[in-house]
């Protein structure tokens, strides 16, 4: 019995399963624009309560962005029965808009319409899993499976540790996942037709053959989710539809006598997410993966799963706007109220609509501009290799002052405490007053500092082209000194547990940010002026071998790597759950940061050393091809 | 004095005092009030780490194989506040042969080795900072060990768990299936280690459940131990030190036998650290004692 809503994103219809296969009432003809913004083009999926839709987002007239537009069809003809429907529909899409996941659509949309509302989702390219189960001669590879199988138990793992309620999925199984254009699972219907079928007196929610014997009963824990997931894997490896069987046999078809070539140790993964009692399951979906990732490395699978396998398409991906500088960009963007700010070796800094790329304003100074502005309080403060800490109106561009120090400055200024910290090639620290802009204290290094300074507890951090790395409290002394073999150009991200930044060493440090101990160093194959980011244990950090380098933040470990074309000097970021970072064999690569898997690049005329700054899924990145890129994330 | 009292805590305090000025009361005992002051958790200026440690043969062997070591250092002055302890547990094997030589010699080994390498910046004034990191430090220590109990007691293999604490700082080298918790006052206790041991190797395959892992025949043998192999791969990780809460370090002959919740409650029910390593090892002997007992506990306090 199917009660739930099928999302199936792929334009063939002819294998759809039976029972579904009714047109319901009233589909969008193509053409249709909704809610002024979505033009239909053609009907990819049919459900319970009305059709899947794909369609063009209309608020990007320069590319192509296609959405998925789900319908559900309101039938009840009870007003108070169809206004509970509608508001359990939009507390479920709110529900969805919290989520971000890389195997999770992400909702862009909800809205009604009369007797029906739509959901905005993101359009998948690809195949469901049943259907590349059916297409397939023979048996599907173990490791193809287990690659999915641990991508599945990650995003339920994400589920189920929702905060302040744990998700439940409900409904796992092979026709709810699709596999994307790069290999990676998708997990697709949201049960919004859950809260639509909640009134209904014994339904059963979920998928026969699939849900385990709780289910049947009501109950839906996270234990529910590890047994279809158990089913869903089983499906994947014996090709038999657990639908056509009779309920929890899996144990009279064991995956091996089926398809001897699956592994002993996969089998008993298998066989302990399909128990009967939920108390001998896995306790959890991180459980699960962990053995399935154990399984993949004693098996090998793991060691063919590398990220590179993934096809990607080359440059699918069209920048929503470029503007083009009279020079090389090397440096990084900001962003403030709906303007981008970015220097260029032209000597400017320029300003230009975030959302169409239009130029808005530029700013002379005397030297090339690599220095990433900072806004505050209505005013753009960057530095010039003038010699000069620039102060300038973020809306007219006007000079508001400037203040000069003895050499280029290539360091980018941090502000805190009323002050605005930034290096230069005059060898000095520099603290000005953010009111006078005069100087409040500079300290010497010696030799030039072109790393940004980071401020934390009260104390000023940064490298200097020396190797020397000084943590200076707010009145200008010397906490404390450490000593690094080769210069400290990348910028540091620090954590009240550590400091962390790489240097041309080869090395990438930790420090102890109360008294400069090295608490962990971690080789790259070659120098580094990439400035390290953080995010959940990991950090990530680029060098000249090439190489984008995930490393646990804990241990010091390697989590991958991933190799470019050319040197990496500019810096990773991240955004929602992808890293983002440049080469100066002028691609932005778009990775999934917990594996290192490649999501898509986009190919620039000239290296990429600066960093990119993503804002409202907008990537924007300069290039010194002279042009800045505004990209969807 | 009644309008104030009124004003300040509202106009129902009034029958309240009524209530309280005919209660029996009973003067505090000196040591209630010590109890109380006690509990004011005097706020330290001076940042120190304070420990104990307990120890016990056990009720049904004749010989102890586990090895301990604590070092606890405070320094402080105009240049600075720096707490610095090392920790460690080290418990023998006793299918091998001279399993107490091997969980001495990795004790006397790596407390050695860790000590060398911070003497100089820590007792002589030297203003260079180490070229080495803790982590490295660590590994070194371990390397170190392993050779001496392959020199000293050949065929002989122990656990180590160590625990190097500077600053909020504590790295840990792990080696086995002793174990180092952090254990908090509100209850709640976790394992910062995982057991280098066959049955759990087991469980995280998936091969037998943690109910069938409580009663596995072969609990005691571990895949990974110093003395053992040629490769060796300690876990290495430094993580910050919990405030408020405890550092725990024990030899499966205390976790293998008490429960994680008397294991929190014998810590935060006692009055100093030195009692609740007492209680901790005659928590493990009341339950049968199989095994030998070691537990050292440290608190990071200011």
């Amino acid at each position: 019995m199917e009660v739930v809503l099928e999302t199936r994103l792929f334009p063939d219809l002819s294998d759809d399963q039976g029972g579904e296969s009714n047109p319901p009432p009233r589909q969008l003809q193509a053409g249709v624009t909704l809610a002024g913004r979505y033009a239909i083009q053609e009907v990819v999926g049919l459900g319970g309560m009305g059709s899947v839709y794909r369609a063009r987002d209309m608020h990007f007239p320069n590319v192509t962005k296609l959405v998925a537009v789900k319908e559900m069809i309101n039938t009840a003809p009870d007003p108070l029965v169809r206004a509970t429907i509608v508001q359990n529909f939009e507390r479920e899409a709110n529900l969805l808009a919290t989520l971000s996941h890389s195997a999770i659509p992400r909702i862009y949309d909800y809205f009604s319409l009369e007797s029906r509302s739509y959901l905005v989702l993101e359009f998948i390219h690809g195949k469901d899993m049943e259907a590349i189960i059916n297409d397939v001669n023979g048996f599907l590879p173990e490791e193809q499976v287990l690659t999915w199988a641990i991508e599945l138990c990650d995003v339920l793992d994400y589920l189920h540790k929702h905060k302040p309620d744990p998700i439940i999925f409900r409904d796992m199984k092979p026709s709810n996942v699709m596999i994307n254009s790069n290999g990676d699972v998708i997990l697709v219907d949201f049960g919004i037709a859950k809260s639509f079928q909640s009134g209904i007196k014994g339904t059963m929610i979920g998928t026969e053959g699939y849900s385990p014997p709780e289910q049947y009963r009501g109950e839906a824990t996270p234990m529910a989710d590890i047994y279809s997931m158990g089913a869903t894997i089983h499906h994947a490896l014996t090709r038999r539809d657990p639908r056509l069987e009779p309920p929890f046999s899996f144990s009279e078809r064991p995956l091996r006598r089926i398809n001897p070539s699956v592994s002993p140790e996969l089998e008993v993964i298998v066989n302990r997410a399909l128990e009967y009692d939920p108390a001998s399951r896995f306790k959890s979906a991180s459980e699960m993966r962990d053995a399935l990732v154990a399984t993949a490395r004693k098996t090998g699978a793991l060691v063919r799963m590398g990220p590179q396998t993934a096809p990607v398409k080359p440059n699918g991906v069209k920048p929503l706007w470029v503007f083009k500088t009279e020079d090389e960009i090397r440096g990084t963007p900001t962003i403030f109220q709906g303007s981008l700010f970015i220097g260029s070796y032209d000597n400017n800094m320029y300003a230009v609509n975030a959302a169409d790329g239009k130029f808005q304003w530029k700013y002379p100074t005397d030297g090339g501009v690599v220095s990433r502005p900072v806004v505050l309080d209505g005013n753009v403060y960057f530095g010039s290799e003038d010699k000069r800490l620039h102060v300038v109106s973020a809306r007219s561009g006007k000079v508001v002052w400037t203040y000069f120090t003895n050499g280029p400055i290539r360091s980018s200024p941090r502000i805190a405490e009323g002050h605005i910290f930034i290096g230069s090639d005059d060898n000095f620290l520099h603290a000005v007053n953010l009111n006078t802009g005069r100087m409040a204290w500079r300290f010497e290094a010696g030799e030039p500092i072109r790393s940004t300074p980071f401020v934390m507890n009260e104390l000023v951090y940064a490298g200097s082209e020396s190797g020397d790395y000084y943590a200076i409290d707010f009145r200008g002394t010397l906490k404390w000194r450490f000593h690094a073999k080769r210069a400290i150009t990348s910028s540091t991200t620090g954590t009240p547990q550590a400091l962390y930044f790489s240097s041309v060493d080869s090395t990438l440090y930790a420090l102890d940010p109360r008294n400069g101990w090295v608490i962990w160093r971690f080789r790259l194959g070659k120098a580094s002026i990439s400035s390290p980011c953080i995010a959940d244990d990991f950090v990530f950090v680029g060098a000249s071998d090439g190489f984008i380098y995930a490393v646990e933040t804990k241990s010091s470990k390697e989590i991958w790597r991933f190799r470019t074309e050319h040197q990496v000097n500019g810096s990773p970021v991240i955004y929602k759950d992808s890293l983002y970072c440049g080469s100066v064999d002028g691609n932005l690569y778009c990775l999934e940061y917990r594996t290192g898997r490649l999501r898509w690049k986009f190919g620039t005329t000239g290296a990429i050393t600066g960093t990119p700054l993503v804002y409202d899924d907008v990537v924007y990145v300069g290039s010194t091809d002279h042009q800045v890129y505004a990209l969807l994330a | 004095m009644n309008k104030l009292f009124n004003w300040l805590f509202g106009s129902k305090s009034s029958s309240t005092t009524k209530t309280l000025d005919t209660a029996n009361t009973a003067p505090l005992t000196e040591q209630q009030l010590q109890a109380i002051v006690g509990n004011q958790n005097p706020r330290f200026d001076l940042q120190q780490l304070v420990s104990a440690a307990g120890q016990s043969v056990g009720k049904q062997r004749e010989l102890n194989e586990d090895s301990l070591l604590a070092i606890t250092s405070t320094m402080a002055g105009n240049s600075g506040n720096l707490p610095f302890g090392l920790y460690i547990v080290a418990d023998g094997m006793g299918g091998h042969q001279f399993g107490e030589v091997a969980s001495n010699a990795a004790i006397r080994t790596v407390a050695g080795y860790i000590l060398r390498k911070f003497h100089s910046y820590l007792f002589q004034i030297k203003t260079d900072t180490m070229d080495e990191s803790f982590q490295e430090i660590m590994l070194g220590a371990v390397n170190e060990a392993q050779k001496a109990i392959q020199r000293e007691a050949p065929g002989s293999g122990t656990t180590l768990t160590a625990a190097l604490v500077l600053g909020q700082q504590i790295t840990v080298a792990h080696v086995g299936d002793s174990r180092a918790y952090f254990a908090y006052p509100d209850g709640r206790i976790e394992t910062i280690t995982r057991d280098h041991s066959l049955v759990k190797r087991l469980e995280e395959l998936g091969h037998i459940s943690p109910e069938e892992a409580e009663n596995y025949p072969h609990r005691n043998v571990l895949y990974r131990a110093l003395g053992q192999g040629e490769i060796l791969e300690p876990d290495i990780f430094t993580i910050a030190f919990p405030q408020p809460g405890y550092l725990m370090l024990c030899s499966d002959g205390l976790w293998g036998v008490v429960s994680e919740q008397d294991l929190i409650r014998a810590i935060n029910e006692s009055p100093t650290l030195q009692r609740a390593c007492q209680n901790l090892v005659t928590a493990a002997n009341i339950a049968g004692g199989p095994d030998n007992i070691s537990v050292i506990l440290v608190q990071l306090i200011g």
